[in-house]
């Protein structure tokens, strides 16, 4: 049986990012804000995308954030994801990378990027928006 | 007894006095918090504020906001069961001394038995310095468990770790139950 994966493609809110995944180029890009309330509500089609794409991933995985905000809510949610990656890194069936974004003149986005690459062991790319 | 008439032009005055550039006092809502954060938003850039100052106040903002909706999400469970006499509102203000330096009060209610835990936690955030900040919310970020409800107590330490001041507090007692909490954050 096969069973072709969807793509995940959320536009973003006052709240909360655009977000869009891509199974068969294992690509997924996350931008903008992402501070609602209740952030595991949210990321919930995120995780079971995720789940799905760690069954039948490509052979390199790149994951590009680029967040303006995003609140102690998100936080968990993002090292949560990061999570799911850092086993299918390890699993060796996929090469993961994380591109953390930032804007000019936003060093504590940039220390965030910093921080998840202390907490997970995944190669990130920490880079200023050109 | 005769009514007294509210004195607005006071109640503005203090205001100014105070140097409140927004406050609101009632239900704690997610679209409320949307408007705010917007207005905010909006206010900052017009004024031409520091684009580091901005990002600051923006994200300390969007954590005391947020935390005054997760205990007001706390307490409306307690208040369907036991307390029905608990008031629904809470409040928040922000202050503006000058160029570059905020303040961002919020108040709301709790129950007493959960004073002395937030105490000591807010003690515990204060005794710390960036680098010991640094450590802690990593710390908790990693260990803790996943909650329906906020970031598991990851808030107070960021708006420490992002404001670089000390968290002001206060808890006043309303009756057997409940305490009133006051959180101040300054920002410059």
């Amino acid at each position: 049986m096969t069973k072709t994966m969807n793509d995940l493609k959320i536009d973003g809110g006052a709240k909360t990012p655009h977000l869009y995944s891509n199974a068969s180029a294992g690509t997924m890009e996350m931008k903008g804000k992402s501070i609602p309330e209740n952030a595991v509500e949210f990321y919930r089609p995120v995780f079971e995308w995720l789940d799905a794409y760690i069954h039948n991933p490509v052979p390199e995985t790149n994951i590009t954030v680029q967040l303006e905000y995003f609140n102690t809510s998100s936080s968990k949610c993002l090292l949560d994801i990061f999570r799911t990656l850092e086993t299918l890194h390890a699993s060796g069936k996929s090469k993961v990378s994380i591109h953390w974004l930032y804007e000019e003149e936003d060093e504590d986005m940039m220390e965030a990027g910093d921080d998840y690459q202390t907490i997970v062991k995944i190669p990130f790319v920490i880079e200023k928006v050109a | 007894m005769v009514k007294q008439m509210l004195n607005i032009h006071e109640l503005f005055n203090k205001m100014e006095e105070e140097q409140i550039i927004l406050s609101f006092k009632g239900d704690i809502t997610q679209d409320l918090l949307t408007s705010v954060f917007e207005i905010m938003e909006t206010k900052l850039v017009k004024e031409n504020e520091d684009v580091k100052i901005k990002k600051k106040f923006n994200h300390v903002l969007i954590e005391c906001l947020q935390n005054v909706y997760h205990h007001m999400e706390d307490l409306e469970e307690v208040r369907v069961l036991n307390l029905p006499d608990v008031s629904p509102n809470a409040i928040f203000i922000i202050r503006k001394f000058g160029n570059m330096h905020y303040e961002i009060i919020t108040g709301n209610h709790i129950l007493s038995t959960k004073v002395e835990g937030l105490k000591s936690r807010i003690e515990k955030i204060n005794g710390l310095n960036a680098e010991e900040l640094k450590s802690y919310y990593l710390e908790m970020l990693s260990s803790t468990e996943f909650s329906e409800k906020g970031g598991a107590g990851l808030g107070m330490i960021d708006m420490a770790r992002k404001s670089g001041h000390k968290l002001g507090y206060s808890f006043d007692r309303v009756n057997d139950k409940l305490s009133f909490f006051s959180l101040v954050v300054e920002i410059s």
